[in-house]
């Protein structure tokens, strides 16, 4: 008997050699990158503000917030815009190249100790192919306290 | 019928009819005999029992029902008004307002009855003095009829008199078990206008219309028939029991000189009379009023004035490209648009201007219940009441003033018996101002109590480990008074339900300070203390002075600068730790802001010449050193997102002319 699947839709980023995915009906916009305003006091892995038309959103950056090794920004670092209820912040990726569906029945919970992202921030592993994709919860990086 | 469309209206309408019965129970309470106010209350609740009964809110139509009831009878005289019944008519008050907000809640009236109320109000129907049959019957008297002329009525009548109509007052008795009195009574309006003119009645067309009068109505006419032609037609009329037929004498010029002169007892009528008429013309004002406004959703303003902001944010990248053109009409041009632009903010910025009286409003009744509770006497006097600050700011300011006030009551204002053993008059005086002083506006709360006790706030701050004994004693008063404001402070010997708790004065300084004001104290020792809230006039747009520090960018809000300065670095002193400089004789603390904010290459750090911004926050002032100074600008505040609130040393953020965000710094907090 088969049991009722369905497909979302993941917005796909790289993070040092890993894949990353995050809800695509989380995700406002993808913006490359542009002047970036330090704010000083806070967290190590907020980057600063930007203007996006008009609005004041803040930036975290993703390696820091995930203690990944710094990386310097280039042509393809992309700012990821995404949406908490009516929290707007934006992500900094190494690159993000595409949308991909994936069906429910190809998303596994995350195993103990994978990739170099906590655990807790994870949501789930998507596989997409031979490609393994960590799936984050958006919701938890943007509300837990710095790690 | 499908009101739910009709909910939310029916809720704000509600709330502001609500509010306007709390101001006149408060005016009949002071001012028992007041006929406008009473007419006022009783207007309301009209009103009230008319809309819940079109949204079948049965509880609230009857209750407002009993009000009316005991409210007209006050009216005609029968009860009179005193503290237990305006205590009666507080709980209806307060039933009403909690339906109203169960309603607004879940869209359902609450189940609580108001039985008790009503049986309260019923209570004071009982209680009247049995003098009602003998009103009726003297009114029946044609001689007694209340109908008086104006000067407007005698100019009528005169009118017919020259042109030889007769002129009557008839009043018109319906019989006792009439049961639809104002169809009858609009049978005898239309009989009586086939035959005649009628120019004025009594009680108005309005009130007969609602059923509002007993068995009886006046009506003045003009004839164009005989009387007697009339009389028989009225007559002709089912349920009419009586037609009284009295002739109008044509009024002699000086008559109401006479009037005046001679019957004082007429004169009384005479002006009550032209006071109600002015009371009837104030309503229809109100109404015409009512017509020209528009309630528009907050977020529509919210809206309307961030694009107002988005368009000062361009102006400014425009006038920095106007500049560098050497075309004249491109300036031109430019400088009609700031014209335009600034027009529009202030436009804008009125709409979303709001009086204080809105705050205001709730405070006397507060106090009132508060005096009752605590057995004291208070005095509230207010002023000010129309003084505007942004809308906001008024959703913010009503708990710190709340606290404020239940302070000054509570803690404040001496038992009686202790007022009076000082020379004191026994009841205490609670001021409240609001007015503007340049660009902020001040509130002032003040007592006329005992004042703060310093000493009760050191042995209170050295028994709680805050302060050593020999710190406390030499803690000057100013800084004893701060000690008020910290977190979990409270002088009270008691926790009373109101205060006492701890919890207020730091919570009153956080959210003025969130709102970039200030809070001062002024203390006389025995004679009351005055608490002052400074706010800023607008919260979203402000001029400000843009300075650099090293590669960044911030703003300074121009209001708390006093002015720069340049510092010769030798100059400097360090006093415990703290550089400090001399200027204008007074010792001035530096603040080295590249250091609070962690800006790094900031070229101040070693050079020889410094400049200098000296802020102020209160008494206080300090300077702030800066690279260098950009030029002053209006700027749009905004806020840093809930991401990132409460953010040490950064009040919010701006969008400068080409598109950068610069931070606004927080001078109090780092002051």
């Amino acid at each position: 008997m088969e049991t009722a699947t369905f497909a979302r839709q993941f917005v796909i980023f790289k993070l040092e050699n890993e894949e990353y995915g995050i809800d695509i009906l989380r995700v406002k916009e993808i913006k490359e990158m542009m002047s970036i305003t330090r704010v000083p006091n806070t967290a190590h892995y907020v980057r600063g503000v930007i203007n996006l038309r008009g609005e004041v959103i803040p930036v975290i950056d993703l390696r820091k917030r995930f203690n990944l090794t710094e990386g310097t920004d280039n042509n393809n670092t992309r700012i990821i815009i995404v949406s908490v209820d009516d929290i707007i912040v934006g992500f900094i990726a190494d690159y993000s190249s595409e949308v991909v569906e994936i069906s429910s029945d190809a998303i596994e919970e995350a195993p103990d100790g994978i990739g170099s992202v906590d655990q807790d921030y994870i949501s789930g592993i998507g596989k997409v192919g031979e490609r393994l994709i960590i799936l984050l919860d958006v919701v938890k990086i943007i509300t837990n306290p710095a790690v | 019928m499908d009101v739910n469309q009709y909910l939310e209206i029916f809720i704000e309408e509600s709330l502001e009819h609500l509010q306007e019965l709390n101001q006149n129970l408060l005016s009949l309470e002071t001012n028992p005999g007041d006929m406008k106010t009473l007419n006022e209350i009783f207007r309301v609740a009209h009103t009230l029992k008319g809309m819940a009964g079109t949204m079948g809110f049965t509880g609230i139509a009857n209750l407002t029902h009993q009000m009316e009831n005991v409210l007209d009878a006050i009216r005609t005289g029968n009860i009179e008004v005193n503290s237990s019944m305006i205590d009666i008519l507080f709980e209806c008050l307060d039933y009403l307002s909690n339906s109203i907000n169960t309603i607004s809640a879940t869209g359902q009236e609450s189940s609580d009855n108001a039985n008790s109320i009503i049986a309260g109000l019923n209570s004071m129907l009982t209680k009247r003095p049995e003098t009602k049959t003998d009103e009726t019957s003297i009114n029946k008297d044609p001689q007694e009829s209340k109908m008086k002329f104006n000067q407007y009525d005698d100019n009528i009548i005169k009118k017919a008199a020259q042109q030889n109509l007769g002129v009557f007052k008839i009043t018109v008795v319906l019989s006792k078990d009439c049961m639809l009195k104002s169809a009858r009574a609009f049978l005898v309006f239309q009989t009586v206008e086939r035959y005649a003119e009628i120019f004025k009645s009594e009680p108005k067309v309005e009130d007969i219309e609602d059923e509002k009068f007993d068995n009886e109505f006046t009506i003045a006419i003009i004839a164009k028939e005989s009387e007697a032609l009339i009389k028989k037609e009225l007559e002709s009329i089912s349920e009419v029991a009586e037609v009284i037929f009295e002739k109008v004498e044509v009024p002699e010029e000086q008559d109401i000189k006479d009037i005046t002169g001679v019957d004082n007892e007429e004169k009384e009528t005479f002006k009550s009379l032209v006071e109600e008429k002015e009371t009837g013309d104030d309503v229809q004002g109100k109404k015409a009023r009512m017509g020209k406004t528009v309630r528009v959703d907050i977020d529509r303003l919210d809206k309307l004035m961030n694009l107002v902001s988005e368009l000062i944010i361009i102006k400014t990248r425009l006038e920095g490209v106007g500049t560098d053109s050497k075309n004249q009409d491109m300036t031109e041009a430019v400088e009609y648009l700031e014209r335009i632009t600034t027009s529009l903010h202030d436009a804008v910025m009125k709409v979303r201007m709001v009086p204080i009286e809105r705050v205001f409003n709730r405070f006397p009744r507060m106090v009132r219940d508060l005096a009752k509770g605590l057995s004291k006497d208070i005095i509230l006097n207010m002023s000010g009441e129309e003084t505007e600050l942004d809308r906001t700011v008024i959703d913010e300011i009503g708990d710190p003033l709340i606290h404020l006030i239940r302070n000054s009551i509570d803690h404040g204002i001496e038992e009686k018996d202790e007022r009076i053993k000082n020379n004191k008059p026994s009841s205490g005086t609670v001021n409240l101002r609001a007015y503007q002083d340049g660009n902020s506006v001040v509130i002032e709360v003040e007592d006329d109590g005992a004042g703060i006790d310093i000493d009760k706030i050191k042995r209170k701050a050295v028994e709680r480990g805050l302060l050593s004994s020999s710190e406390a004693d030499e803690l000057d008063e100013n800084s004893a008074i701060e000690l008020l404001f910290k977190p979990g402070f409270s002088t009270a010997d008691k926790v009373s339900g109101l205060s006492g708790r701890g919890v207020g004065l730091d919570v009153v300084k956080t959210k003025i300070e969130s709102l970039n004001g200030l809070v001062e104290v002024e203390n006389y020792r025995g004679k009351g203390s005055k608490f002052i809230i400074r706010l800023p006039l607008t919260l979203a747009i402000i001029q400000a002075l843009l300075v650099n520090i090293g590669e960044e960018k911030f703003a300074i809000p121009l209001n708390v600068i006093r002015d720069i300065i340049v510092i010769e670095a030798s100059t400097i002193r360090n006093v415990h730790g703290q550089d400090v400089v001399l200027n204008r004789g007074n010792v001035l603390p530096i603040v080295r802001i590249s250091k609070m904010l962690d800006v790094k290459n900031a070229s101040s750090d070693d050079n020889e010449e410094l400049t200098a911004v000296v802020v102020k926050k209160g008494e206080k002032n300090a300077a702030f050193i800066v690279d260098s100074l950009m030029g002053q600008q209006e700027i749009v505040i905004k806020t840093l997102g809930k991401f990132l609130s409460g953010i040490r040393n950064i009040a919010g953020a701006t969008i400068l002319g080409d598109g950068q965000v610069a931070l606004i710094i927080d001078s109090n907090s780092l002051i």
